[in-house]
């Protein structure tokens, strides 16, 4: 069992977007409701542990100099993949998301666990880490959404909490909101994190 | 098994292997979800003709003409011509290009309109997906005009969006008067239905 903390690492004590802070582009952008946070999280979820399976398995195939570009490959290629499946079987979800689901390409937390996990450890373990870093990400991607969403629009993954006339706090949908919610959360987590400690 | 050694050959080798692979699965892919995501934008403008005109029994997906980037629908009941719609967009929203269907009765009037694809704001631009494009219904631009008060038209802008009003006006504008260029016969026989 002591690979169980590599799938744990990534939900708190490493969380992408609240201790790590990469991949802070989507969860900024993104996040204006629950269902777009968690579409997004999933896509990259799922991204991450199909490259990190992938580059684990490869690993001493990809001679040293040309990894960075062999690793941008197999991510852009596993990209595709969701983006022509999230096209083809939730078209809504996927307008709503527009140009960040190919963006994922350039995240940080995929290259990065790549680059810093996938390639010095087993198989296994590289995919405890993708799924740990991923529904870390979907997490944190989540709870965003969420406020932002009860604030901004008055109501939860689509159901509406107020009547359609209430006035919400609309500065939560916008970008501001974005930065807001985020400094708060990873105040929080930092908390928690001490406290845990 | 040891590192493979970063010499020419085996890095060529490496990124040809990989790129191959990769292209194939790709491909599979591709193939795969072709079928569905055609299915998916075709429901999708199945949806928006339903919308937008009013009751036919055709399939206008069929007869799509396509004119200067506007694609052109006809919908008709029991062989009679019910109403025109047209495909139309907007490089002006706030963030960038957006789509709508625009329904019109055969003399020009908007029957109803939706929002097939659009980026704008949320809660502020994107508002234009509520009933606040009610006020477009059964008006006839020749004497409605499509422009927000503030510029002088007829049309009440969505508060704090004028900008996405605007695009969604002149997205309207440029729907009809592609209808009336490409359609000019039905000004006539429409008015006396």
């Amino acid at each position: 069992m002591s690979n169980f903390k590599y799938l744990t690492n990534g939900l708190l004590k490493e969380n992408p977007s609240f201790v790590l802070v990469l991949g802070t582009c989507p969860a900024l952008a993104v996040t204006t409701s629950g269902i777009n946070g968690v579409g997004m999280g999933a896509a990259t979820l799922f991204v991450l542990v199909c490259s990190n399976v992938l580059i684990s398995l490869l690993k001493n195939l990809i001679p040293d100099k040309v990894r960075i570009v062999a690793f941008i490959v197999v991510i852009a290629s596993f990209v595709t993949i969701v983006d022509l499946v999230m096209k083809a079987f939730v078209p809504g979800l996927y307008s709503a998301l527009g140009i960040f689901i190919p963006l994922i390409v350039v995240n940080c937390i995929i290259l990065g666990r790549a680059e810093a996990f996938a390639q010095k450890n087993t198989v296994v373990r590289s995919l405890l880490d993708g799924l740990g870093m991923g529904i870390g990400f979907t997490i944190a991607l989540a709870i965003m959404g969420s406020i932002r969403e009860i604030l901004g629009s008055g109501s939860f993954f689509g159901i509406k909490l107020l009547s359609e006339n209430a006035t919400t706090i609309l500065l939560f949908i916008l970008p501001p909101g974005a930065f807001l919610t985020y400094g708060y959360l990873i105040a929080i987590s930092n908390r928690i994190k001490a406290k845990l400690n | 098994m040891a590192k493979l050694e970063s010499s020419l050959k085996n890095m060529i080798l490496c990124l040809f292997l990989i790129s191959m692979v990769m292209s194939a699965a790709l491909g599979l892919v591709y193939n795969v979800t072709k079928g569905p995501i055609e299915l998916a934008s075709k429901k999708g403008e199945i949806d928006a003709l339903k919308v937008v005109l009013p009751e036919f029994d055709n399939d206008p997906t069929k007869e799509a003409k396509e004119i200067d980037g506007l694609t052109y629908y006809i919908g008709t009941k029991s062989g009679q011509t019910v109403g025109y719609a047209v495909k139309t967009f907007t490089d002006k929203g706030f963030s960038g290009r957006f789509d709508l269907m625009v329904g019109l009765l055969p003399d020009g009037t908007i029957n109803n309109i939706a929002v097939l694809s659009q980026k704008e704001t949320p809660g502020l631009g994107d508002k234009m997906k509520t009933n606040w494009k009610d006020q477009f219904k059964g008006k006839n631009p020749k004497d409605f005009k499509l422009l927000v008060k503030k510029d002088g038209g007829d049309v009440d802008a969505i508060t704090a969006s004028t900008i996405s009003s605007r695009a969604f006006c002149d997205a309207t504008q440029k729907a009809y008067d592609g209808y009336m260029k490409n359609y000019p016969q039905q000004e006539t026989e429409g008015g006396q239905k």
